[in-house]
């Protein structure tokens, strides 16, 4: 019993790490360019809760001071990988429209959004 | 074929990852709490500010925050110069079909009060969860809703690149200001008042303001000249 509580400490790892691979996946193998810049941005997520996760502390409160909370330091969990998230989610959010623009130009060029079929991509 | 390629090297890929991450293990303190303290009491003792998760970001990463908003404006540039047309060719806005009354009266009575939620969010984002990316982030939900209910809602876009231009100058401006009066980059240049006063943690409030300005007007753009695609 005790063995599968211990497995269940490592849930949210697991699903960080599925999402992520679940991203790859839709990235390596999808035809449709949508579907591939919706495995990146779900790539995205995956390595977020990852990296959240990370800096989690057991029965931890958020970093913040707010009143009545100011002596509760040692509970608190740590911040660096929340602020670390707090980039990466705004740096995805910027690759995710630059890819969906891209996406608009290659659909009006080529009238289609499968990848095998815009031969020039080929090489 | 290549799929079974493509399943069996993920696979071995998650398998090496859940190795590493069971190793580091979950929920106790596996970092030197060294960082941790040091920026928490930080924040606390000679910062004032109570969500140091802001304080990090504003101010102890505060050049990497200065990237970060340059990232946002040059992504913003990129998608106007790749989906870039003549003026007089903007196209219609791509909206399927007319909303009905409800929808109108009802985005016309909650987008006030979103853009307020947003001020909210991003003034108190040194005392509570939020800050200057989650308000903008907000305030740009708002506009959308505008701009997708109404047919012919439209927003300058001269006035949102004055708005993104003085709000950039204003955080490199405090950043200078800090190098020239504590001879650091985006140095703390005011006093750091009480612990969860709204007037606390000095120049921290004053760019998270900025920042959110900046990221309103970045995203708001973004949707509108996505959203004048003609197809």
């Amino acid at each position: 019993m005790e063995k599968y509580l211990e497995i269940l400490n490592y849930t949210i790892y697991g699903a960080a790490i599925l999402l992520l691979l679940i991203g790859l996946y839709g990235a390596l193998t999808k035809k449709s360019l949508i579907k591939i810049v919706l495995g990146l941005s779900i790539m995205d997520s995956g390595v977020h809760l990852l990296m959240i996760s990370i800096g989690y502390l057991k029965n931890g409160t958020a970093p913040i001071f707010s009143p009545g909370h100011e002596n509760e330091l040692a509970k608190m969990v740590d911040p660096v990988p929340q602020a670390l998230v707090l980039t990466a989610i705004v740096i995805g959010f910027g690759v995710t429209a630059v890819a969906l623009a891209l996406v608009i130009r290659l659909y009006k060029h080529h009238n289609t959004l499968r990848i095998d079929e815009i031969k020039n991509l080929k090489w | 074929m290549k799929k079974a390629i493509i399943l069996i090297s993920l696979t071995i890929l998650g398998v090496y990852l859940i190795d590493i991450f069971t190793g580091i293990g979950f929920g106790t303190q596996h970092f030197a709490s060294g960082v941790k303290d040091a920026y928490l009491i930080g924040s606390k003792e000679t910062l004032k500010v109570s969500n140091v998760v802001t304080s990090i970001v504003v101010n102890f990463r505060g050049f990497d925050t200065l990237g970060e908003v340059t990232v946002l404006f040059l992504a913003s540039m990129a998608l106007g110069g790749i989906l870039y047309k003549k003026r007089h060719d903007v196209g219609e806005r791509s909206v399927l079909f007319p909303s009905t009354r409800i929808v109108m009266s009802g985005a016309k009575l909650l987008f006030p009060s979103i853009v307020l939620l947003g001020a909210y969010v991003f003034i108190h984002g040194h005392l509570s969860p939020g800050g200057g990316f989650q308000g903008g982030t907000i305030i740009a939900t708002g506009f959308l809703l505008m701009l997708i209910t109404y047919r012919n809602y439209s927003v300058s876009h001269n006035r949102l690149s004055y708005v993104e231009s003085f709000a950039g100058i204003l955080f490199i401006g405090l950043g200078l200001a800090g190098y020239f009066i504590n001879n650091s980059f985006l140095a703390n240049i005011f006093p750091a008042g009480k612990l969860n006063d709204l007037f606390s943690g000095g120049v921290i409030g004053i760019i998270y303001v900025a920042v959110g300005f900046k990221v309103a007007a970045e995203l708001t753009g973004i949707i509108y000249t996505v959203l004048h695609e003609k197809d």
